[in-house]
């Protein structure tokens, strides 16, 4: 969907023909729900969407809902599979969830999905009263986590695990690439409360199929060893983390990577045991810098009396600019480059 | 078209089946008051003005429409009577030791350390005890979940939402009533408590609601408005109800204007507020009071 090339940073020269006036550049614009794949990378289409037609197929007691936002959270190849099973509740995000309770209080297994910032930021009580504090089967799908779209902070859910992790009872999985997702998905069917899945839609990156990985909910999971650094990752981070530790190596830094999806119950016990050595501690998250993974690891340190530096890469505490997403990214320490550039310097 | 209903409607059943009713409905309407009444002493405060004045509504439905088995409250196929405004959890839980569903010895642990009764009704706490109320706005939205899953999976059994005029300040109560009608939930009706009284005082000084008739029908619900403190008139209401709703699948909201401390004269005359303040020596004269008029009214 980006329409942003790289070619865009060749600015014209000035030292054209006179006459011609000068060809202006070419902009760099932004898409709604730009794909953050890299140019011939392997993706999945609508990994959600077609995991959870499977998990259906199987567990008549799933249904789907959205609000108005069908298209945009790949719920439409549920809502197409099983148009009786879907329920359209129109842009009204405080109904979508509370009905997603009553569905649930009736013994049905909704997922309901709409943007992550419309979830967190306006159907928190909702949520937290009517399907948490109940602990009902209710799943949210929230599309556009942290910073996925350039639109800007009306859409940018850079603070919706800091948001959502206070929640008593709610399960937040964060996941890298196709494989998670398809894998996530009949796990949160089968698990009893309420869940939370930063969803990735449309052409997700395909990535974790070379690290023979497995998703387990709840489960930190080590996808290389590396004896200078040790990655602990979340979300489309980790396929950044994966291939920084790539481009790591070509400096004789050996990095590890330690994904750990399930942010909410954290797998405390894998993540220490990694951070709890000599090597450089760098987590990397598509969140603020508040409330989300760093300081779900950095609790877990303190908690454990570990004393360890960890270094955060992740989103500033501020509001974020809006427009095309590498541009974003590369401006707030998301891109390859940067992650690179700031493990060099610490380890000077 | 919608039909208002400004006051009792005649019901197509034999007089005596409607005499049966009515008697069985304000009887219970009375032991309602009076547990409630009780509940408030123990706690020397409390919601007992909104219990006294929905009781009618609560007896109605426990007493006449709710199908449910008082030993098993998680029967699967019970109707669901969902309390959206948590602080009317006095009377709902009177209404539930009247239903059969809780001791009435039970009731005086009202509002105490450890009690399942807690001030504002929790499902997790209370058999019978549908959901969670409390922030106000949300029980319609759950409502039309449910109403949907009942129907998705076949069953007949219907939704009842309890709530309040106060609760349609809230967004989220138009956006259920939205949803209600776009689903065409037939098997859902909402009952609206109009006190005309929230927490900083008289609703058309704090948010004018009305004009509450036509704003239900505008979002395309059956609607009809009664004096809620009328046994007859709200049979008759959930009678229409249950015929004509269900059966063209429109969603059916009972607008019940009611008196804050409904059946106890002191009551009704003090200084309406939301959270009633009572003397130690009133609550005898209270339950002397109540029941003085109820025996009057039953006699005469």
């Amino acid at each position: 969907m980006s329409t942003t090339t790289s070619a865009a940073a060749a600015a014209p020269t000035v030292t054209a023909a006179a006459a011609a006036p000068p060809a202006k550049p070419k902009l760099k614009t932004s898409a709604m729900i730009a794909s953050f794949a890299d140019p011939g990378q392997k993706t999945a289409s609508a990994p959600f969407g077609h995991a959870l037609v499977k998990a259906a197929q199987e567990n008549d007691r799933i249904v789907g809902l959205t609000a108005d936002l069908g298209k945009y959270t790949d719920m439409h190849i549920f809502a197409k599979a099983f148009p009786e099973r879907f329920f359209q509740m129109g842009m009204a995000e405080q109904l979508l969830f509370g009905a997603a309770a009553g569905l649930a209080e009736t013994g049905l297994v909704p997922f309901a999905s709409t943007y992550s910032v419309f979830a967190a930021r306006r159907a928190y009580d909702f949520l937290c009263l009517d399907a948490a504090e109940p602990n009902l089967n209710v799943n949210i799908v929230g599309g556009l986590p942290g910073l996925t779209t350039g639109y800007g902070p009306s859409h940018q859910a850079t603070e919706d695990m800091a948001i959502f992790r206070g929640m008593p009872n709610l399960t937040i999985v964060d996941p890298c690439d196709s494989i998670d997702i398809e894998q996530a998905v009949p796990q949160l069917a089968a698990s009893d409360g309420p869940t939370y899945l930063r969803l990735l839609r449309g052409n997700v990156p395909t990535v974790l199929d070379e690290y023979g990985y497995t998703f387990e909910l709840g489960k930190a999971k080590v996808l290389r060893g590396g004896n200078d650094v040790v990655f602990i990752s979340s979300g489309l981070m980790t396929m950044r983390a994966l291939q920084a530790a790539k481009a790591l190596a070509a400096h004789n830094v050996d990095v590890a990577v330690v994904h750990t999806p399930t942010i909410k119950p954290f797998d405390a016990a894998t993540v220490l045991a990694e951070i709890n050595t000599d090597r450089l501690a760098v987590t990397l998250e598509n969140h603020s810098v508040v409330g989300g993974l760093f300081e779900t690891v950095a609790s877990a340190v303190v908690t454990a009396g570990v004393g360890k530096r960890v270094v955060p890469v992740a989103l500033p505490d501020q509001f974020l600019d809006a427009g095309a997403l590498p541009t974003l990214h590369d401006r707030y320490g998301l891109a390859v480059d940067r992650i690179v550039a700031k493990v060099l310097a610490e380890l000077d | 078209m919608t039909i208002t209903h400004e006051s009792n409607t005649e019901s197509a059943m034999p007089a005596g089946i409607v005499q049966d009713r009515l008697a069985h409905v304000s009887a219970a309407a009375y032991r309602i008051r009076h547990h409630a009444l009780n509940m408030g002493e123990v706690q020397g405060q409390g919601y007992v003005g909104q219990a006294l004045g929905a009781a009618d509504m609560l007896a109605t439905v426990y007493g006449d429409q709710l199908r449910f088995r008082a030993e098993d409250p998680h029967w699967e196929a019970r109707d669901r009577f969902l309390l959206s405004t948590g602080h009317y959890a006095i009377g709902h839980y009177a209404a539930l030791a009247e239903a059969g569903i809780l001791p009435v010895e039970e009731l005086e642990t009202y509002g105490s350390d450890d009690s399942r009764l807690p001030m504002s009704g929790m499902s997790t706490y209370t058999p019978g005890m549908e959901i969670s109320g409390g922030s106000l706005g949300h029980g319609l939205t759950i409502a039309v979940g449910m109403a949907l899953g009942l129907r998705h999976q076949g069953s007949s059994a219907r939704v009842f939402n309890f709530l309040s005029d106060g609760e349609l300040d809230e967004g989220s109560t138009w956006e259920a009533a939205m949803g209600a009608h776009h689903h065409q939930l037939g098997n859902l009706t909402a009952m609206v408590d109009i006190n005309a009284l929230q927490a900083d005082g008289k609703t058309d000084t704090v948010l004018r609601t009305e004009p509450v008739t036509e704003k239900w029908e505008s979002f395309g619900w059956y609607t009809q408005r009664v004096d809620g403190n009328d046994v007859g008139a709200l049979l008759a209401a959930f009678d229409n109800a249950a015929a004509q709703a269900a059966a063209v699948g429109r969603p059916s909201v009972i607008l019940c204007d009611t008196k804050v401390g409904r059946g106890v004269p002191l009551l009704e005359e003090r200084e309406k507020a939301h959270f009633m303040r009572i003397d130690e020596h009133e609550w005898q004269v209270c339950r002397e009071q109540l029941t003085a008029g109820y025996e009057g009214k039953a006699s005469a």
